[in-house]
């Protein structure tokens, strides 16, 4: 794990992607997967879209996206690429299933709120974000999202997922010890 | 309470709340390199090398390069060395360039055996959700989660909800398991699967092959499922028996796989019925997987902005019969169609014939065992004498991280699984179909209804 910041509030103006189903292909294109460092992607976000003026995007604290965010390859380029950039969070309808998931290991906050919401959120020009509230205020009012207890747990505090399961190892001991189907071994294929 | 699949999978896995065993991690170049940085630089090691698997495949050039210090790009050839000395430093096994079980990751897993009923699988690739074909719990995950996965051999996951997708009938002559799923795809939306763990079941289901059970369930992350799965039965022991990860005691293997199916009575979340016997081969007209249509329709009316887009960028007109589509390239590969029974099919629509004059045409077996079964069969000379290039294994132009890609508004029809913008190649158009569709619009250079044309 990269070193993960702790997350509390996120506040000030939002950058606008309203547009459904951004796939990650276009949030980091495949000729960029090649690096194997986490570092050196922001430059390339949304590469062909910015380039062919598609779109425009400025680094903000906040990025206000359409509905099923992130979809497609499961790439965590994506992820480090916004947030190299200089997002620190995304507002959407809805995310891929995967994105998500790594957004959260990754301190890059991802919260759902409804289109219009989001719409209006996107109209006020700023927000801010509450992480532990799970709060995001705007101009027109304020509005609660949902995030599961654990992963806001983890992301209030910075905490690496893999030392806390390493600190729980005689579970997953015991766990392989009872187990009676152990499964293929892929160290001695004939 | 009578469970589904997934339940008995999942609840067979639970190490603790929250936390589940993997059995299998499949492991390829690009999504891996900084997980293995993550553990040296926090001195962990790898759990389990022996339920860990590594292949190359994304930059893997297809001409045949036979060792990895000689890709010709730079940027390609480092990614490989550099997973070729992780998994040596680490001790995981790995099927390289030059090696006879190299491929794509989505085809050795199955093919070596490794894939089997009632597993927990994943691999840092969306498509993982393909091993779900075997009645295991298979799915895609990102760059920390492989490395959670390598430290600790088990991932933190909120459990999904349940899907069920009955098919009912038979499929029509030459509508196959890539038309069922894009129609699926089409009815539910790229984001109708979400957030759920999907069975496909029903007769029409348990009268397909592996490949094509494969095929479905590999697509699934295009409607947006966290995992695609199918319950095993005679047709998957079948596959199994004899492959070099095959249990060493099968028939016990078999009496616990017998008990991985959904139980009269247990609940989904989400319940859809599809009758298979609707089902025509389908086309894709747009930007992502659920925008297709029927080969006998048209292209659509765009109903909102993302269609409009989609059109213009597809460079296609309301109206243009899906059979008036012209194509440059065609391409017969990738995780989604791959194997040889893919092959076979392809092979079978173009012998005795030339591909058109105006298309460029390649086929990509998945594996280097898929390439040398193909040719013992004698496929490659087929492809060859209608014009076709037969390449080497690999990811290849499914997603163009090697030399393989299309030019900028070339029109390709693709056996592959994402026609997103640039997917193959920047100012590239892509359009999904099944290997035989594929194979005919490369005879024809135009789609063809693949039942009229034979």
């Amino acid at each position: 794990m990269g070193v993960v910041e702790p997350l509390d509030v996120i506040e000030g103006e939002v950058a606008v992607l309203d547009r459904a189903d951004v796939d990650t292909d276009q949030i980091i294109p495949k000729q960029f997967l090649k690096r194997i460092e986490r570092t050196g992607f922001g430059e390339f976000l949304f590469y062909d879209w910015i380039r062919d003026g598609e779109v425009e995007l400025e680094a903000r604290p906040i990025l206000v996206a359409g509905p099923n965010f992130g979809s497609g390859s499961s790439r965590e380029h994506a992820v480090w690429a916004l947030q190299q950039f200089g997002f620190e969070a995304v507002i959407a309808p809805s995310f891929s299933d995967i994105f998500y998931s790594n957004c959260t290991k990754n301190g890059f906050l991802p919260v759902i709120v409804d289109q219009e919401t989001c719409r209006a959120i996107a109209t006020a020009g700023a927000a801010r974000i509450d992480v532990d509230d799970q709060t995001v205020t705007y101009a027109d009012g304020v509005v609660r999202f949902e995030i599961d207890e654990e992963t806001k747990h983890r992301m209030l505090n910075g905490l690496d997922d893999i030392a806390i399961t390493l600190s729980n190892a005689e579970a997953i001991d015991a766990y392989e010890t009872v187990r009676a189907d152990n499964g293929p071994v892929t160290t001695s294929l004939s | 309470m009578p469970r589904t699949l997934f339940e008995k999978i999942w609840e067979a896995h639970e190490v603790s709340d929250g936390l589940i065993y993997i059995d299998l991690h499949l492991v390829h170049e690009v999504t891996s390199p900084q997980a293995f940085e993550g553990l040296r630089l926090a001195e962990r090691t790898v759990r389990r090398p022996d339920k860990t698997v590594a292949t190359a495949d994304h930059n893997v050039p297809t001409d045949g390069t036979p060792v990895a210090r000689m890709i010709a790009d730079e940027l390609s050839r480092k990614q490989v060395e550099t997973l070729e000395a992780n998994c040596e430093e680490f001790g995981v096994p790995l099927y390289s360039l030059g090696s006879e079980r190299q491929g794509i990751v989505h085809v050795i897993g199955p093919e070596l055996g490794l894939s089997q009923p009632g597993m927990t699988i994943v691999c840092g690739d969306s498509h993982t959700s393909t091993h779900g074909a075997f009645g295991a719990l298979a799915f895609g995950i990102g760059t920390s989660e492989v490395e959670h996965v390598l430290a600790t051999q088990t991932l933190v996951q909120r459990r999904p909800k349940a899907m069920r997708i009955s098919y009912s009938g038979e499929l029509g002559p030459s509508v196959t398991a890539k038309d069922l799923i894009l129609a699926t795809i089409g009815r539910l939306g790229t984001g109708g699967m979400a957030g759920h763990a999907v069975e496909y079941s029903g007769e029409t289901i348990r009268g397909l092959t592996m490949e094509n059970r494969m095929t479905i369930c590999n697509m699934t992350i295009e409607g947006g499922g966290r995992a695609g799965m199918i319950a095993p039965d005679d047709t998957t022991f079948e596959w199994i028996e004899g492959r070099p990860a095959a249990p060493a005691d099968l028939d016990a293997a078999v009496a616990r796989w017998r008990e991985l199916h959904t139980e009269p009575g247990a609940e989904f979340d989400t319940e859809v019925q599809v009758d298979a016997t609707e089902i025509s081969p389908m086309v894709t007209w747009g930007t992502n997987p659920g925008q297709v249509v029927q080969v006998t329709e048209a292209v659509p009316e765009p109903r909102d902005e993302v269609e409009e887009r989609a059109l213009r960028y597809m460079d296609l007109r309301p109206g243009t019969p899906i059979s008036e589509i012209a194509l440059e390239r065609v391409f017969i590969g990738s995780c989604t169609n791959s194997r040889v029974q893919d092959l076979r099919e392809a092979a079978a629509v173009v012998d005795g014939r030339r591909v058109a004059a105006s298309v460029n045409a390649m086929v990509v077996p998945g594996s280097a065992q898929v390439k040398a079964e193909a040719e013992a069969e004698g496929l490659d000379e087929v492809f060859r004498a209608a014009g076709f290039d037969w390449r080497s294994a690999g990811c290849s132009m499914c997603l163009g991280m090697n030399p393989d890609i299309l030019s900028e508004g070339e029109r390709c029809a693709s056996t592959s699984n994402r026609n997103f913008e640039g997917r193959q190649g920047k100012g590239g158009r892509t359009h999904l179909v099944s290997p035989r569709m594929a194979a005919a619009a490369a005879i024809e250079g135009r789609f063809v209804d693949i039942r009229e044309w034979e």
